[in-house]
């Protein structure tokens, strides 16, 4: 791979072991995917934030880092809301170390919000056709699909080394070729809200990591894009896809696709992931897999208007969007659910103290049966609402 | 002695006795962080100690937690000498790497049938494996 005299230095180590390293990192991912150079990137989110996934062992190796950023640079969820834990039935001890986890990264020079939707809070962070290296998959998936930036799905250490040197390799999603269509998706039905999240399920299934170009006979809304997306990052590791007429085109587009694979996905599919997903009995309702944007919270009032929920109700979203609508917040919160910050459902080890989770998130239904026997179900946010207030699904 | 060349992935040098397995290693589950040994016992390897040894694997596979698993068994001092593979993934790359453990690879595939016990040194920088007699 090819360097400049500045980054054979940095290789070298004239400029310290902390970036010797993380030069050393983007060097051996580069030759791994035959990356000819590196590139600038505009901005990073590093994964590794979690210490139910990190442990002592990538706190320790955090914690050893000199140096500062020197692109914006975000957090990944963490474990718990750094405030609420205990409402979250996390233990002193557990918050002790997440907490030490964040300061950690605070001294690197990294901005501390920790949400899966950075595009939600700051519009500085990405545009079309920037380099960026972004770790959360819905994250990689909507950065690289709505906004056109360009992204592949990093790790924790070569976030930090991109957050670290200001570059990335320049292979995978940076590169033109690696973007064109691989399947073309058909869905004939008029879909909405939570039912993105169960087509996401179903292509990301089919299509594992290919690039979908999707055919659609409604126009999805920002947030409806986040739950497709989200889910086939999850069902299958799909980092890139595209919806006709509605997101940036393919690099090289073409009137049929004809080299791609054809699906197709009837309603009668949609209906199925309810269907196989039901039911009245979960224990608790999360909504905000990916977090919630101001407008979801405002519909999440709505829904709830004054009423009390009979079963513990989590809404998560990023601490800025939390801060923005404090009338929101307290609409939500004065019906006994919880608006919880800085984490989530599939990464907080809460979630392992419940039986059932009912949601509305393709992602967090395939995430959730993983974590320590929690079974999920599935259904629209407005069904999601019932079944929180106590209701039969309407 | 027989010399045999390779491509630098972390650098450092390092020898110890060899551990050759023909099966990928996933850290995270394969490996005890508190002990560094291999610890599934569908591995080729289950029951053998990794610590202070050259690794000579395949690749690595599994989750990318792997790479911190690495920087554990490391700074425990039970880290493997010095690491071999066909070719190097981004788990055990960047995992080598943090921790500061040589790693190499693009190395000949009869490699991984060299008799465990062999002392190997192997000298990233140089890109270059002994295998001593």
């Amino acid at each position: 791979m090819y360097l400049s005299r500045d980054e054979e230095a940095i290789y070298r180590g004239d400029r310290g072991e902390t970036l010797r390293r993380m030069m050393e990192i983007l060097v051996a991912l580069g030759d791994i995917y035959g990356a000819e150079r590196l590139v600038p990137v505009r901005s990073v989110q590093i994964a590794g934030v979690s210490y139910k996934n990190i442990g002592d062992a990538g706190l320790e190796w955090i914690s050893d880092l000199e140096g500062q950023v020197v692109v914006p640079s975000i957090l990944n969820p963490a474990g718990m809301d750094l405030f609420r834990y205990k409402e979250m039935g996390i233990s002193e001890e557990f918050a002790s170390k997440q907490r030490e986890t964040i300061e950690a990264y605070r001294r690197l020079g990294v901005i501390i919000d920790c949400t899966c939707t950075p595009y939600q809070i700051y519009d500085s962070l990405a545009e079309r056709g920037d380099h960026l290296a972004w770790s959360e998959s819905s994250a990689v998936c909507y950065a690289n699909s709505v906004i056109g930036a360009r992204t592949n799905r990093e790790g924790g250490p070569s976030a930090l080394a991109a957050a670290l040197i200001g570059k990335t390799a320049l292979y995978g999603y940076h590169l033109d070729h690696n973007r064109q269509p691989s399947h073309v998706i058909e869905a004939k039905a008029e879909l909405e809200g939570s039912d993105y999240g169960a087509l996401g399920f179903l292509v990301g299934k089919e299509v594992g990591d290919g690039v979908p170009l999707f055919r659609l006979r409604s126009s999805p809304t920002k947030d409806e894009l986040k739950a497709l997306g989200a889910a086939m990052a999850a069902s299958g590791s799909v980092a890139l896809y595209y919806v006709d007429g509605v997101t940036p085109k393919p690099p090289e587009p073409t009137a049929n696709y004809d080299g791609c694979e054809r699906i197709s996905i009837e309603w009668e599919e949609i209906e199925a992931v309810y269907d196989e997903h039901g039911g009245d009995d979960a224990d608790i309702v999360a909504l905000g897999c990916p977090h919630c944007s101001g407008e979801e919270l405002e519909r999440i009032a709505d829904l709830l208007a004054g009423q009390k929920v009979k079963k513990e109700m989590w809404v998560c979203t990023a601490r800025k969007i939390k801060d923005a609508c404090p009338d929101l917040v307290a609409r939500i919160e004065s019906s006994g659910a919880r608006v919880f910050c800085d984490t989530c459902m599939v990464v907080s080890p809460a979630t392992e103290g419940f039986e059932k989770m009912m949601v509305n998130s393709g992602k967090a239904l395939v995430y959730l049966p993983g974590l320590g026997g929690v079974d999920a179900t599935f259904g629209s946010l407005e069904e999601c609402i019932d079944v929180a207030l106590g209701r039969k699904r309407s | 002695m027989r010399e045999i060349s390779c491509h630098k992935v972390a650098s450092g040098f390092a020898s110890g006795p060899s551990l050759a397995t023909k099966m990928a290693i996933s850290f995270l589950g394969n490996i005890d962080p508190r002990t560094g040994m291999v610890v599934d016992p569908g591995h080729e390897l289950y029951g053998e100690s990794i610590s202070g040894k050259v690794l000579i694997f395949p690749g690595g596979k599994g989750s990318t937690v792997g790479s911190y698993v690495i920087y554990q068994l490391k700074k425990r001092d039970l880290a493997p000498a010095a690491m071999i593979n066909l070719r190097s993934e981004p788990i055990v790359a960047v995992g080598a790497i943090i921790s500061g453990i040589p790693l190499v690879d693009r190395v000949p595939s009869d490699i991984l049938q060299l008799k465990n016990g062999t002392c190997i040194e192997v000298d990233s920088d140089r890109e270059l494996i002994r295998i001593l007699p």
